[in-house]
């Protein structure tokens, strides 16, 4: 349940403190998203492409995940230019394409390429714990950073009690077919997975009161920032500034 | 019911963002720590059930199930569906951060809406009315994200009008099933442990966090 296929490998990038992590990502993201000229996106891509490389993450492990993300984008590449008004540059049939078209799903394209690359570099790098206990120590409410780290915590539990109703499902020669059967037995699923979170919820609550939990989770480790994370973050906030300076000119020139 | 990021215009992420954040405060705020463990687990639960594909003649769908979810969480919806999509998107790269607001909003906002209109019918004594009210739950809940969906899409870019639609047509079927589905789970705990569907409206438990 919890892959976190591509947080076990050590490169620079998997070195860094998450919380500065966690900040250059969302900085990037934000800034990709909204920006809409083709030298800024370009740039913003070949930027997260130079963070993925720096990575060193398994190549065909992340083409799969590339792959994925780009099925939606395909279906913007065969609806887009047939729908986007605009001058008229191939005609296939009844439809025409437009520039305009061509150009917005290119646009989009490459948008959506590099936050997800970017996504990748810096976050699916991170452990999941420390990227809780890192929004934790950048003011993220304690209450959802504790959802966070329970859910990490309970997943793995849920999943297998998931497999073992399933086995026991299949043993009875259960197969899913469309009828009301099928549904019936799979709501009933459903119906003991959320029994037994609600009380596993109770025996976990019960033990932290027991444990004297009075509302903060103690950790060993401290995150603390060192030279090469400053360097690196020095280096990330002036090349963010080279993308917004490709996006907005007109704000500096 | 994921939008992945790079589709949607800075006005939609932003407006997004900003009733998603409301939401989620307004919910943390009211909800009590000890219903943390709680919340949390309950979508766990939902997070692996969301892998269930149902068969529908040739073709399945995924259990979405965010009626249930405000059925049983309240205005904890919120934090439960922010979480989990955060989570996804680190994890299998559906979503991300800058649409993980949109995305929020999508989902949690018909479970709250579901929870306030359905809420107290479905834990009535009436069977009828509460299995009817429970297929509403399930029901409208998709309708309303796909209706939501294809808003986001069509407020970021007039001519993603085709690509809404057919996301938005899309969810017809997928009504029904979650519907039948919501339908049987919630008779199926009113049978086996009704406190679950007490939840959101029980008093918080003596503890002085």
């Amino acid at each position: 349940m919890l892959d976190e296929a591509f947080a076990d490998s050590d490169s620079l990038i998997h070195r860094l403190d998450p919380r500065l992590k966690v900040i250059l990502a969302a900085a990037f993201s934000i800034l990709a998203a909204v920006a809409d000229r083709f030298p800024a996106l370009t740039f913003a891509l070949i930027l997260s492409s130079g963070l993925v490389t720096l990575a060193r993450l398994p190549a065909r492990a992340l083409f799969h995940r590339l792959l994925l993300v780009n099925g939606f984008v395909a279906l913007l590449w065969l609806m887009l230019p047939f729908s986007f008004p605009g001058e008229t540059l191939v005609r296939i049939g009844p439809l025409t394409a437009t520039r305009e078209g061509l150009r917005y799903a290119l646009l989009i394209t490459l948008k959506t390429n590099a936050i997800i690359l970017a996504g990748i570099a810096l976050l699916s790098t991170t452990h999941l714990t420390d990227i809780g206990r890192a929004l934790g120590s950048l003011h993220v409410p304690d209450k959802i950073t504790h959802i966070l780290l329970f859910m990490l915590r309970y997943l793995g539990v849920l999943d297998r009690e998931y497999v073992h109703l399933s086995h026991s499902m299949a043993a009875r020669c259960f197969r899913p077919r469309t009828n009301l059967h099928t549904y019936k037995s799979y709501a009933h699923m459903v119906g003991m997975l959320l029994l037994s979170s609600y009380e596993r919820a109770e025996a976990v609550y019960a033990a932290m009161l027991c444990r004297g939990f009075a509302g903060k989770f103690h950790s060993v480790g401290e995150f603390s920032m060192r030279g090469a994370d400053y360097a690196f973050g020095a280096a990330a906030a002036a090349a963010l500034l080279v993308m917004a300076t490709l996006q907005w000119d007109s704000l500096l020139f | 019911m994921h939008i992945s990021e790079g589709v949607l215009s800075a006005p939609v992420l932003v407006a997004g963002g900003a009733l998603a954040a409301a939401g989620t405060a307004y919910a943390v705020k009211k909800m009590d720590y000890d219903r943390v463990p709680q919340v949390a687990l309950v979508s766990c639960a939902f997070f692996v059930a969301s892998f269930i594909h149902l068969p529908v003649g040739p073709a399945s769908v995924h259990l979405v199930l965010n009626g249930l979810a405000g059925i049983l969480l309240g205005w904890a919806a919120f934090p439960a569906i922010l979480v989990a999509l955060f989570l996804q998107g680190i994890l299998f790269q559906f979503g991300g951060l800058t649409t993980l607001g949109v995305n929020t909003l999508n989902m949690a906002l018909p479970a709250v809406v579901c929870y306030i209109l359905f809420g107290r019918l479905v834990r009535g004594p009436d069977t009828l009315l509460s299995a009817s009210s429970a297929f509403a739950c399930g029901a409208l809940a998709v309708l309303l994200g796909g209706l939501m969906l294809a808003l986001s899409l069509v407020w970021s870019e007039e001519s993603f009008l085709a690509v809404a639609k057919v996301a938005l047509l899309a969810h017809l079927p997928v009504m029904v099933i979650e519907g039948i589905i919501t339908m049987l789970i919630v008779g199926f705990l009113k049978k086996v442990k009704p406190e679950l569907l007490e939840a959101p409206y029980a008093r918080p438990q003596s503890s002085n966090l």
